[in-house]
């Protein structure tokens, strides 16, 4: 399936992130609401990297499961790694400082959500929305 | 279930542009409550909103599209913050149903029987500021005694009363001994000083009432005076006897002191939550306590207590600022 990508550096490729999860949800068919929930949650990954790796990438990929037609967007860094998963996905972490809207945020806009870090090894996310 | 909703709306919504009426509004209000009943996200409500107007008025122009799809960016974040909130209010929940069942359990753990002992009239009422109680109550019944622990834990809510169960096991300790007033709080004080945090501080009075002298002995470690009322000169008395707060020192010394008790007679053992209550006009004086006790100084030693109790919390617009105690016993 086809894969693109854009390199996480600067505020502005944050910008090209969100350009590129848009268009791509658009044509896998999302409808407003859900290219809306798809951008910001590439917007929040993205961000996330720019804010605390420093650098990284953001992937976006159509995907097919057993009919279903979906999106899958990976967002990697190598940067010092999250310490403590379980405080990052619990609710509330977010809002009092941290992580902007947070990884539960991100998690509800999707439908999958898969956290990998490892400390001073970097974390990759990867997160899947169906349509419906 | 949305296209449901949706239609449902545009119905309401093309009533309300043709007639611009408080009663179509407020038929809205009401189906607003739907929308949160199905917990339908505010970007969705938007977008429910640009599809009926999209059908009933499709000649508007693009800005009018455009800024709704502007609106519903907007309104991601605030969606997910609602839900957010949702699943902390789920977790509130669970925490309530637990906390529940803490009190139920510490009630059952801490029980205790009021005493049956010739000539003596025992009442008492002992309730949390929140849910659970830092105040502890413990009889302890022998044939001609009863004695009485009053304790106090500095603090609310659940640290204090998981370290009140501590301290119920070192009274089960007493009850095989024949223990006078200033040995049980040693005892009490030894088993508090190696299990308990140092940042927790326990204040108790320990009171032993015996029928065949009808002396009432006391010690005191650290917490608020007893008083006396003696029925003869219509006055009270301040019992008050030296020790430290439970758990300072590993071998504190408990003065021990007694009063003779003559019939119509009673001592009155409180905690700070009484002696402390504040009203509007600041703390309560000593001398309105002991004015509500003399107006029921005839009554049995329960109804001088709910006496107490009823008015101090009315005067307190029934919040309890701390968990409140208070022990009666009147010689018969």
């Amino acid at each position: 399936m086809k894969r693109s990508s854009v390199e996480i550096i600067t505020e502005w490729d944050i910008v090209a992130a969100r350009q590129l999860g848009r268009n791509e949800a658009k044509k896998a068919g999302f409808g407003t609401v859900d290219q809306a929930r798809i951008t910001t949650a590439i917007s929040e990954l993205a961000r996330n990297i720019y804010l605390y790796a420093g650098k990284g990438r953001i992937e976006i990929e159509r995907v097919t499961d057993g009919g279903k037609d979906g999106i899958k967007v990976v967002a990697s860094d190598e940067g010092p790694g999250i310490p403590d998963l379980r405080k990052v996905m619990e609710d509330g972490f977010s809002t009092s400082g941290g992580l902007g809207a947070g990884m539960p945020g991100v998690k509800r806009l999707m439908d999958e959500f898969k956290v990998i870090s490892e400390p001073n090894n970097g974390t990759t996310i990867t997160a899947t929305k169906w349509l419906h | 279930m949305p296209q449901v909703v949706g239609k449902q709306y545009k119905e309401i919504l093309k009533k309300y542009l043709e007639s611009h009426s408080e009663e179509d509004l407020y038929v809205g209000q009401q189906f607003s409550r739907r929308f949160i009943e199905k917990e339908i996200a505010p970007e969705d409500v938007i977008s429910i909103h640009k599809t009926a107007l999209l059908e009933l008025h499709p000649e508007l122009q693009d800005e009018v599209w455009d800024s709704l799809d502007f609106l519903i960016e907007m309104m991601i974040h605030y969606g997910f913050t609602l839900r957010e909130r949702q699943s902390l209010i789920r977790k509130q929940e669970i925490i309530q149903m637990e906390m529940n069942v803490a009190t139920k359990v510490q009630n059952t753990l801490l029980k205790t029987e009021s005493p049956i002992v010739e000539g003596l009239d025992v009442g008492w009422i002992s309730e949390p500021a929140r849910q659970m109680n830092g105040d502890y109550v413990h009889f302890i019944n022998r044939e001609h005694e009863s004695s009485v622990a009053v304790a106090d834990v500095m603090g609310k809510g659940i640290p204090a009363a998981l370290c009140m169960s501590m301290i119920k096991f070192g009274m089960d300790g007493l009850v095989g001994e024949n223990s006078n007033p200033g040995k049980a709080l040693s005892t009490i004080n030894r088993i508090v000083e190696k299990s308990v945090d140092d940042s927790m501080f326990i204040s108790m009075f320990y009171g032993k009432y015996n029928s065949e002298n009808k002396m009432f002995s006391y010690a005191s470690a650290g917490h608020e005076p007893a008083w006396h009322f003696s029925n003869e000169t219509g006055t009270f008395l301040e019992l008050d006897a030296k020790g430290l707060l439970l758990g300072v020192k590993v071998d504190s010394v408990y003065e021990e002191r007694s009063v003779y008790m003559q019939e119509g007679d009673f001592i009155v053992m409180m905690t700070d939550g009484v002696t402390e209550t504040r009203t509007e006009e600041g703390f309560i004086e000593m001398k309105e306590i002991q004015n509500l006790l003399l107006e029921v100084k005839e009554k049995s030693a329960s109804q001088i207590a709910e006496h107490v109790y009823n008015n101090l919390t009315e005067a307190q617009n029934h919040r309890l600022s701390d968990d409140f105690t208070i022990v009666i016993f009147k010689k018969k």
